[in-house]
């Protein structure tokens, strides 16, 4: 060949951009039930292949199936349809409420619900989360007040961050869930610390560190993973896997790796991927990665494997990008649908209760949106006051923040 | 003469360097098919293609460390930072590294990279999308700061960064990328169209680094700002009515001293405004430079008026942002001091 020596620069490309057909065909989903359910102190050598496969529980009819299924009972599955369904109103409640200019910024989780709804359910009282922004459903599956999760996105009088913070970057101790930073990645070697710091203190508490597929290209993704693997923290290591960063897709942070999941290999982590769009999955993997990390196995890396339908933010407009039917061709379908599928199916729900609840939990968040506005919205009624600016950088505030605070005139 | 926005302008930059010259790399979070969040690298990959212009993955360090490996094989690269406030994990690259390769090679290696990064505030970014850190990068030797106020210089500067021989940090006042913003966030902005800043230049030509630009003439005081907080100090002239000079200056290191000596030494006051914080802020380095220069010319003390030194708040954005009122403030008691 003329050109044998030529080198060649390689760039991934997505399947299809906007204008072309959704194909999603070169995705191998595994049937439900088909991946074995190891026990929690497994030889982490022996279940490589795990983090190729795709462990499911809900098959096509909306039957639970296989070794990963019975985890839970009706009334357990009825709450989290309910919390799916809340976060996704109270997400379309707030996403129009930044649209009418209530607040600067909105991130929704359209199609992720199952994925936080769920996993929240599988940690104990005390245990810490290191969320990113796409996983608000850790509060309110563990029914922290929509009220206050308004009020801070509102960043009015009532904001417990008192406005310093973008919306949605919560935080409440209380309920398990650190602080979210605006920088990615940064947080998830803060959770094994959180982890190493239980163990060093022969603590029974466990940390749960997140991060999004494409933000696992961040060296601070590895990082975790070298202290994770050295110490054994216990943690459970997700990585949230909605095939888009912005506009940039998966393959850009994953490489030739083949899966995020395959990332843990290399670290002698039991690295398992499951689908995140299946709730009784979701929910069944990381209880499973929560006990390996509470009995001293050391931590698990879990890859839910779900799809973004909505825009990255409010900012964002996806058909830029990637076409417009793409999350309508996405194979492993809709969390909410799925599960109420299920629920029919066990004869503990039907279409007209669900319609039912539907409208009750609207009634629900717009009771709540009607309170969080009574104090304010960004723009409009009681606001943080500007001393609040100057406050909580410091213990103890320095004399010259004192001079400034002074200089404002407040 | 056409009008652009600064976003187009900065465009055209690279599209006329990586025209003329093929070395021209561009890459960086979201740059390629989508060409980034502000747009500034749309239409790039569909005109030079995918080994000229490219996503790259989440990995700040890793985009500036490749960008110093690809700089040292003989490509230019031009790479953007989605944000300047995700530059932290890119900061050993560009401190011990970039900065340093010429010298400690002296001169077998080199790196000429432009890192270009949105800056400042004054759109609700809150902590993380607001930062102005041009401080950490004028404090490192081997770096080149460049600043600009409007599309006509932005075009020029991108264009005289990228043909730089050495490291250059290029932060984009994000506040003006569709038009000139004062600090009066409730008045409707002029968009650059209006403006005859606007008026870009069609192909190539350069603003040179280290050159800065008298503003608004004056002889009662001078201002010295860039970015953003130089329609900030014009809005707060016309305002108190005080005949300050303004002088932009565009490129923070290498710093146009001459410029600034000639106009305080002609005022005898100085005020110093900047949108980051104050305390070890670039003012403090310019009010020193002007107090070692100029000393027995001054009839005030030197003025600075800067962000508070508190993270940048989402909801008190404007009891944070140093706007006309407090820059007016400055300038009043500056001439009566
Ligand atoms: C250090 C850093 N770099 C870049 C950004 C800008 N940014 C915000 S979200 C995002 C995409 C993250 O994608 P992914 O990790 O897949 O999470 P997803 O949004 O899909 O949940 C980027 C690039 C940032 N916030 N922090
Ligand atoms: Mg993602």
């Amino acid at each position: 060949m003329a050109d044998a020596g030529m080198l060649r620069f390689h760039v991934p490309e997505p399947e299809v951009r906007p204008g072309g057909t959704p194909d999603f065909s070169n995705v191998t989903i595994a049937a439900a039930g088909s991946v074995p359910r190891p026990d929690i102190d497994v030889d982490p050598r022996t279940i490589r292949d795990m983090a190729f496969s795709i462990i499911r529980v809900l098959n096509r009819d909306g039957k639970a199936v296989g070794p990963w299924a019975g985890l839970l009972s009706n009334e357990e599955l009825l709450e989290g349809l309910r919390h799916m369904m809340t976060l996704r109103t109270f997400d379309a409640r707030m996403q129009m409420a930044q649209r009418q200019g209530k607040t600067s910024f909105y991130m929704q989780h359209l199609g992720e619900e199952a994925v936080s709804c769920a996993f929240r359910k599988a940690l104990a009282p005390g245990d810490m989360n290191f969320p990113t922004y796409r996983q608000a459903g850790l509060l309110i599956a563990d029914g922290y007040p929509m009220v206050t999760m308004m009020n801070q996105i509102y960043s009015n009088e009532a904001d417990p961050l008192k406005g310093r913070q973008l919306p949605i970057m919560y935080s409440s101790k209380e309920h398990g869930f650190f602080s979210i930073s605006g920088n990615l990645a940064t947080q998830y070697i803060q959770a094994v610390g959180w982890a190493m710091a239980s163990a060093i203190s022969n603590d029974s508490k466990i940390a749960a560190a997140w991060i999004g597929d494409g933000s696992t290209a961040e060296s601070d993704f590895h990082s975790a993973l070298v202290f994770a693997s050295t110490y054994k923290a216990p943690v459970v290591l997700n990585v949230v896997n909605n095939q888009w960063a912005i506009s940039t897709f998966q393959g850009i942070a994953r490489g030739g790796s083949g899966t995020f999941a395959a990332r843990g290999l290399g670290f002698g982590i039991p690295s398992l991927r499951v689908d995140g769009n299946d709730y009784l999955a979701v929910h069944a993997v990381a209880k499973w990665a929560a006990e390996r990390a509470r009995k001293n196995l050391g931590p698990t890396l879990v890859e839910y494997v779900t799809y973004r339908a909505g825009a990255h933010s409010s900012s964002d407009d996806p058909s830029a990008y990637r076409p417009k039917t793409e999350s309508d061709a996405w194979p492993l379908g809709d969390p909410i649908v799925r599960l109420k599928n299920h629920l029919i199916g066990l004869g503990v729900w039907s279409d007209e209760r669900h319609a039912q609840a539907e409208a009750e939990i609207l009634d629900t968040v717009i009771a709540a949106q009607k309170e969080a506005e009574s104090h304010g919205t960004l723009h409009a009624g009681g606001k943080p006051s500007t001393r609040d600016m100057f406050e909580g950088l410091y213990a103890e505030m320095p004399p010259h923040l004192r001079r400034q605070r002074q200089q404002a005139g407040v | 003469m056409p009008r652009r926005t600064m976003i187009e302008a900065i465009r055209d930059a690279m599209d006329v360097s990586m025209e003329r010259d093929e070395r021209v790399v561009v890459f960086g979070e979201d740059v390629g098919f989508f060409g980034g969040v502000f747009r500034c690298t749309q239409g790039l990959q569909a005109k030079y293609g995918k080994s000229r212009c490219f996503d790259a993955p989440i990995n700040e360090s890793g985009i500036v460390g490749s960008a110093i490996g690809m700089a040292a094989y003989g490509l230019k690269p031009c790479v953007e930072i989605q944000f300047a406030d995700y530059m932290y994990p890119a900061y050993d690259q560009l401190t011990q590294e970039a900065a340093r390769l010429r010298y400690r090679s002296n001169g077998d290696f080199t790196c000429p990279i432009v890192v270009r990064m949105p800056t400042g505030g004054g759109i609700f970014g809150g902590q993380t999308h607001s930062q102005s850190p041009e401080a950490l990068f004028t404090h490192v030797s081997g770096l080149k700061t460049v600043v600009p106020s409007n599309p006509h210089d932005a075009k020029g500067l991108l264009i005289a960064a990228i043909e730089d021989p050495d490291p250059v940090i290029f932060l984009e006042p994000k506040r003006l990328y569709n038009g000139p913003f004062d600090g009066h966030h409730d008045r409707p902005v002029t968009p650059w169209s209006k403006h005859e800043l606007g008026e870009v230049a069609d192909g190539h030509y350069t603003v040179p680094l280290g050159k800065a630009v008298i503003r608004r003439a004056g002889s009662a005081l001078t201002v010295l700002a860039y970015g953003t907080m130089v329609y900030v100090a014009q809005a707060a002239a016309e305002e108190t009515g005080i005949d300050a000079e303004i002088i932009d200056l565009r490129t923070l290191l290498p710093l146009d001293l001459d410029a600034i000596v000639a106009s305080v030494k002609k005022t005898g006051r100085c005020v110093i405004v900047h949108e980051a914080t104050l305390t070890s802020g670039f003012g403090a380095e310019l009010s020193a430079l002007v107090q070692e220069t100029c000393f027995y010319h001054l009839e005030a003390p030197v003025a600075r008026v800067a962000g508070w030194d508190t993270p940048y708040p989402h909801a008190q954005e404007w009891d944070y942002f140093p706007g006309p009122a407090r820059v007016g403030r400055a300038l009043i008691e500056t001439m009566e001091a």
